[in-house]
């Protein structure tokens, strides 16, 4: 019991001291800080005045072949560039450990870091108003600061796209989508690809099935069985892994991807994917934060037409004519016409909620909390 | 020839030898897989260092995850001490979360110095209870603790799940599943300047609280009694189901209040980001620290401070995210198979055998 006592004893006068150490520390740390800080602004202006470094935070591995695969092979772009350089974290947990990953980007001094996660949002706002020289970029979420804007893509006119493909190509009129959380950013993308389908086949319906994941392929290839087992002649999903489509293609029947080309997963399957292509736009925020065009407090969302989403390109199965009614919407957007929320668009219960003749905000989209009529299934 | 023997009396600064042995060993053998992929073992290690221990920005960040990991690695390891499995501790801290959130929202104008306290009552009580359940379960069904506890976890996370899609969603977060953040009152202050909020300090109370608690009182002594089991508890004369529920109800406390902490000091509000797992982590550090609450500052320092180091590693040399689970993997196996040589000893035959 006394070595216990000694024991503790030492302990306790560790802990202290450790916190003697961070608090007498801090005051020091922030004194040593600014001279580095002035050195490295000091620095690039003598020699090296091209040169634009990024930091990348990622909330999966970057071999998913989803989300963050997309975003990565967006920050491979920008590395190419003779006059940029990258840095990336994967598979960093949305909350506390992103917090402490975000500031240690900037701690080295990045010109510019990219939170590409919805959870990153408030650690991201955190870190910015810690260090309001350096630039951040936050992906699909809604807050902003000086030194903090937000970006995005409208995945969902490739949603919709998708969903002419596969309205087409059912039989049996039901459609299966293996949903990851009931947020606003999976729901539009639900919206829009049932108003794809229903454009094209007034009489299907799309089911969706909650698996409450990002990326579980074991459980989200359960869930597409199950929408398999409902009847379901099309399967897509919202995960960052091609489960679903790997038991489309078991069933032999047809799916849609999503996020990346996902036509190597389930070749026989694959109809086409609505995909993130980050590359044009990581790029040409590069650019700005290289002339000094970049500013703080902006929302970017980018669109088909900018390049930054796409479908992929169409398997062997789908016909000529599908292709060209298909590439016939796609031009549209290619103009910068965005018809997909355009009214009149009813809800599940059959209210008109956009009426006839409007199109709504950007503020709608982003809070989108409803499923079109023709969904079936609850946003909870 | 070697052979194999128990030893006769404890080997002194064995424990510590052993673990120093298996760090080297982990960190040789990373160091080597690293050189094999072509990077720099020596810089590597060298980027670890910085980043777990050779900076202050490194030690904070390294201290404010060992937090978390303290408090549920004690609750867990009071538990073990008297042979009760409560593997439970990440639903406990789901509720602790719930509970002080639930205060922080229902009383978002009180004064700190009110609404702080009220958070960990809640917090305690929340997670207290569902450890409680299992434990009442335990002594009047004979369900093994080991499975309700673990059941209760997913139940606890979809009740966050409900409550951050749901209920306590804010308004104003565009759809977002999340509560409204908290008001200041709400909001565990930083120590001085430093990133290090005040629950560094109530680790502190609590760990010099559990010590005192088990060192000097009766209570104490007769749950350490227990550990030795149910029937010579009994044989003792101590009412060993009122134990089994107070040392639950404790181990749920505690890590409720880890989950009050997190969600009060780091993240500022509920959401679902807030789970990533510190519950399991905490029994490997119970045992890593074989229960002891000095180890188990220790060790909850020393994982936090190599997760948080890898993460530099990482990010400078471009290396997988697994590698750092590898890194984990290998340290806590090697130590544990080292624990070995704490009990036997190899020594030369002699010739005459």
């Amino acid at each position: 019991m006394k070595k216990m006592l000694k024991l503790f004893g030492v302990s306790v006068a560790c802990m202290a001291l450790l916190m003697l150490f961070a608090c007498g520390q801090a005051p020091e740390e922030k004194k040593a800080e600014a001279p580095a800080k002035t050195e490295e602004a000091a620095a690039p202006a003598k020699e090296e005045p091209k040169t634009v470094t990024a930091g990348f935070v990622y909330v999966s591995p970057i071999g998913d072949a989803g989300y963050s695969y997309a975003h990565d092979l967006g920050r491979q772009a920008v590395d190419a560039l003779d006059w940029a350089e990258t840095f990336y974290a994967e598979s960093v947990p949305e909350g506390a450990d992103s917090e402490r990953v975000i500031r240690n980007m900037a701690r080295k001094g990045y010109d510019i870091i990219f939170t590409t996660s919805f959870g990153y949002m408030d650690p991201t706002i955190k870190v910015a108003k810690e260090f309001p020289d350096t630039k951040f970029m936050h992906c699909s979420g809604f807050k902003k600061a000086a030194n903090v804007s937000n970006y995005f893509g409208r995945i969902y006119q490739a949603r919709f796209l998708t969903g002419l493909v596969a309205g087409e190509m059912t039989k049996s009129n039901k459609l299966g989508y293996v949903a990851a959380f009931p947020i606003p950013e999976v729901i539009r993308g639900i919206n829009a690809f049932t108003l794809g389908v229903r454009k094209v086949n007034p009489e299907a319906e799309v089911r969706v099935v909650w698996t409450k994941t990002w990326y579980d392929p074991a459980l989200e290839k359960d869930a597409a069985k199950s929408l398999l087992d409902a009847g379901c002649d099309v399967i897509t999903q919202h995960q960052d892994s091609p489960a679903a489509q790997e038991a489309a293609q078991e069933a032999g029947v047809y799916s849609v991807g999503y996020n990346s080309d996902m036509a190597s997963f389930a070749p026989k399957s694959h109809l086409t994917s609505a995909m993130w292509n980050w590359g044009p736009m990581y790029v040409k925020v590069m650019e700005q934060v290289r002339d000094g065009s970049w500013q703080g407090d902006q929302s970017t969302w980018w669109s088909l037409k900018d390049g930054v989403v796409d479908i992929a390109p169409f398997g062997p199965m789908v016909p000529e004519d599908v292709k060209a009614d298909v590439e016939a919407e796609r031009a549209k957007f290619m103009a910068g016409e965005d018809v997909v929320f355009a009214g009149p668009v009813k809800n599940q219960a059959g209210e008109v909620v956009i009426p006839e003749g409007s199109t709504p905000a950007d503020g709608d989209l982003l809070g989108m909390d409803w499923f079109v009529e023709g969904v079936v299934g609850t946003v909870k | 020839m070697l052979k194999i023997r128990k030893r006769d009396e404890p080997w002194k600064w064995g424990a510590l030898v052993v673990f120093l042995g298996a760090l080297l060993f982990s960190l040789l053998v990373g160091g080597l897989i690293l050189a094999g992929h072509g990077k720099d073992a020596l810089h590597a290690l060298d980027l670890l260092w910085q980043g777990s221990f050779g900076n202050a920005w490194a030690l904070e960040g390294a201290l404010l995850k060992a937090i978390p990991l303290f408090l549920c690695s004690l609750g867990v390891a009071v538990a073990f001490r008297m042979q009760i499995w409560n593997i439970g501790a990440e639903g406990q801290f789901a509720l602790g979360a719930i509970g002080a959130t639930w205060m922080a929202l229902t009383f978002p104008d009180l004064p700190r110095y009110v609404l702080l306290p009220l958070m960990f009552i809640m917090a305690f009580v929340f997670g207290g209870v569902w450890a409680f359940i299992p434990a009442l379960l335990k002594l009047k069904l004979r369900v093994n603790e080991i499975i309700s506890t673990l059941m209760l976890n997913y139940i606890a996370i979809l009740l966050l799940d409900f409550l951050v899609f749901d209920a306590w969603k804010d308004p104003a977060s565009f759809g977002f599943p999340m509560t409204p953040e908290f008001t200041p009152g709400a909001v565990i202050p930083s120590i001085g300047n430093s990133g290090i909020h005040w629950g560094l300090f109530f680790c502190v109370v609590v760990g010099f609280g559990l010590w005192g608690f088990m060192r000097f009182t009766r209570l104490g002594f007769e749950l350490k009694a227990s550990g030795e089991g149910a029937r010579v508890a009994k044989y003792a004369k101590i009412r060993y189901g009122m134990l089994v529920l107070f040392v639950m109800t404790l181990s749920g406390g505690f890590a409720g209040w880890a989950g009050c902490i997190e969600t009060s000091a780091v993240l500022g509000r509920l959401q679902g980001s807030l789970m990533v797992g510190y519950g399991y982590t905490a029994i490997v550090v119970a045992w890593l620290a074989r229960l002891e609450p000095l180890n188990i500052a220790f060790a909850s320092f020393l994982l936090a401070a190599l997760r948080v180091g890898v993460e530099n590693m990482q990010l400078e040399l471009q290396i997988p995210a697994a590698f750092g689970s590898i890194l984990e993997g290998m340290i806590l196996l090697t130590v544990l198979a080292g624990q070995f040589f704490l009990t036997y000893t190899l020594e030369r035959r002699q010739g005459g055998e």
